[in-house]
Parts: C-alpha cells; sequence; structure tokens
C-alpha cells in the first residue's frame, strides 16, 4: 500500500522578503509619472477624445480652466460654470485672471502663455465661444482644447 | 568572541512603503497637457470692420446645428469618414478642378457652429480638420503625421523648426471657426 502513503507536507509560503523592493519600485513609477493636486475640480470632467493631439512643454506657461457642470448641482445649481484656479468665475472675470496669470511669468515670457480649455464634452459651444471672446480681449490667443488620446482611425 | 551584527528591523519596511505609495495615489493626479491646439483671431475691436471678399471656390464649409447634425458645402451628411480626404483635396486643388480651391494660401476650410452645438461634436470635427493639415504637412516635410506634431509642439529645437517650416511651406493653416449663431442653446 505504498502508493496511498501520506504526502509529505510542502511549505506553502509565498517569499515576502522582496516585496518592500516591489513596492518602493511602484512607488517611485507614481512619484515620477504624476504631480501634486493643486486645485480640486468642481466641475464634471470627462474630457473628449481626439488623435491630432499636440503637446504643451512647459508647464509654467499653461494656464488652466475648466468648464462643466457643477458636481454639486445642490449647492451651484446645474448650468455649465467656469472654474479658475479654486473659483467660479463669469466670462466677463476672465480679463482680470488672465492679468494675473500673465504677471506671475516673466516680462519676456508674457506673450507665451497657453490656456488649457479643459472642457466636458457635454458642455455647449455657446459659453465656451464667450470664454474665447474674452481670451481674445485679453490677448491670450494661444489656446489648447485638453483633449486625451484617441485610437487612430 | 563572536561579535553579534547590528541589524535594524525590516519586517516592516513593506508596510511603510505601502503608506506612502497610498499617500503618492491619493495626493497627486496624471498630468494632462496634451490637446487640440489653436490660436485665437486678434481681439474683435481692433480688427479693422473690412469687406474682404472671398470667392465661393476657395471656402470649404462646414457647419453643425444645435441638434450636431453636420452640413458640409450646403448639403447635410451623416458619414464624416471621407470628410478628411475631402479637405486634403479642396486644399491641395492648385486649380485644376474650377468649383475648387484656387491654391493652398487661398483655402479656406470654414468652421460653423451653433451655441447649442455639444462640445464632443465640436472637437469631433476640429479633429478632422486639423488631421488633414496635419497630414498634409507631414508628406510635404517626409515624416509621419505624430513625428510632424512632435516636432511642432516644440520649436525650441532647430531640427524640429526645420521640419515644421519645410512641412507649412506654401501652405498657411487657414481654419477659420466662426463665432457660433444663436439659434439653439443658452
Amino acid at each position: 500500500m505504498s502508493k496511498f502513503k501520506k504526502k509529505t507536507e510542502v511549505k506553502q509560503e509565498i517569499p515576502t522578503s522582496s516585496m518592500p523592493d516591489v513596492v518602493f519600485m511602484l512607488l517611485f513609477f507614481f512619484m515620477v509619472t504624476t504631480e501634486l493636486r493643486e486645485t480640486s475640480i468642481e466641475v464634471k470632467q470627462q474630457i473628449p477624445r481626439a488623435t491630432q493631439l499636440r503637446k504643451l512643454m512647459r508647464k509654467s506657461l499653461v494656464a488652466n480652466l475648466y468648464i462643466g457642470e457643477p458636481t454639486k448641482p445642490g449647492l451651484y445649481g446645474k448650468e455649465p460654470k467656469i472654474q479658475a484656479d479654486d473659483v467660479f468665475i463669469e466670462p466677463k472675470d476672465i480679463v482680470r485672471w488672465v492679468n494675473e496669470k500673465k504677471s506671475e511669468l516673466a516680462e519676456n515670457e508674457r506673450d507665451q502663455l497657453t490656456v488649457s480649455l479643459k472642457v466636458d464634452k457635454d458642455s455647449k459651444r455657446g459659453l465656451i465661444s464667450d470664454v474665447e471672446i474674452e481670451l481674445r480681449k485679453a490677448n491670450a490667443r494661444k489656446l489648447l482644447y485638453s483633449t486625451l488620446q484617441d485610437e487612430e482611425k | 568572541m563572536a561579535r553579534e551584527t547590528p541589524s535594524i528591523p525590516n519586517s516592516s519596511m513593506a508596510d511603510i512603503a505601502f503608506l506612502l505609495l497610498t499617500f503618492f495615489l491619493v495626493t497627486t493626479t496624471m498630468p494632462n497637457n496634451r490637446g487640440l491646439s489653436i490660436a485665437l483671431p486678434p481681439p474683435p475691436e481692433l480688427k479693422p470692420p473690412e469687406d474682404i471678399k472671398i470667392q465661393e471656390r476657395n471656402m470649404f464649409k462646414i457647419q453643425i446645428n444645435s441638434s450636431d447634425a453636420l452640413l458640409i458645402e450646403g448639403e447635410p451628411r451623416e458619414d464624416i469618414s471621407s470628410l478628411k480626404d475631402d479637405i486634403k483635396v479642396f486644399v491641395l486643388n492648385n486649380g485644376r478642378n474650377p468649383a475648387s480651391s484656387d491654391s493652398p494660401e487661398k483655402a479656406i476650410v470654414s468652421f460653423k457652429t451653433d451655441r447649442g452645438t455639444s462640445h464632443k461634436r465640436f472637437i469631433e470635427l476640429l479633429d478632422i480638420i486639423q488631421g488633414a493639415y496635419y497630414d498634409i504637412y507631414a508628406e510635404q516635410a517626409g515624416v509621419t503625421n505624430a513625428k510632424f506634431r512632435d516636432a511642432a509642439s516644440d520649436l525650441s529645437i532647430p531640427e524640429n523648426k526645420a521640419i515644421y517650416n519645410k512641412g507649412r511651406a506654401g501652405i498657411p493653416l487657414n481654419i477659420s471657426i466662426a463665432d457660433p449663431s444663436k439659434v439653439g442653446g443658452n
């Protein structure tokens, strides 16, 4: 009856000695590829997709405007709003906002300011075109519609 | 006498690393500095109100209404898969077809939306129009479309500037985005 001899017990432990190394590697990956949140975004942000993207090289020359329906409709209503830094602004405030952003830059770089519009895909062109007209008045004419990468068809 | 080797307890190292990892996962975001880049026209009041006559044949008209339906050169269209090629043919016509553009310099793609048009549809069409131009530029510069866009993103490198200038030579990016009409929307 040697066939049915009880099997010798096998150790069933996963080696954990390299766990810190693995976790540190993950940690460094995230530290390098991500950046700190500077504002908490209070509008819906479902960014549309496109194929012909261009990249902005210098982050210091970029100013972000977030447009979409507020995520807390009980507090701010359902109409799409414009968020700049940490506050909601109206289209008429944009000229002042652009001048503030420009004053933070060095004098020779002020005309290179690029406004990145992060617009929710369900927003309407009406509001966005109001923003564009104000940006033209403020002479901030480099514009980027922020999108995600879509696969080429 | 055997000397005892001093050692730091490292069994909790993984826990500490996980804690740090979780902290970074929560407080950071993936940066997104990519998108469709356009240049806005000068401020409305600075522009002299002159009537520029543009010949009908040099305009490629794309219109979208408030329910996101398309009108291309005056005709409704559902299928937009061939639109990119249509624009390329229009821009590079060079006077061959008398109904199409005279030269790439004179060709203008006119893009008009309504206040009620959704941003998603707007981006979809702008992507196609810009794609047509980038394809033309890339072909003229002898590089791929993606390479040309990379070069155009960073003009501080002389090599990129050369590709950019070669591609753009003689073909300006004439995309006119008109102020939206006020039929639908807010």
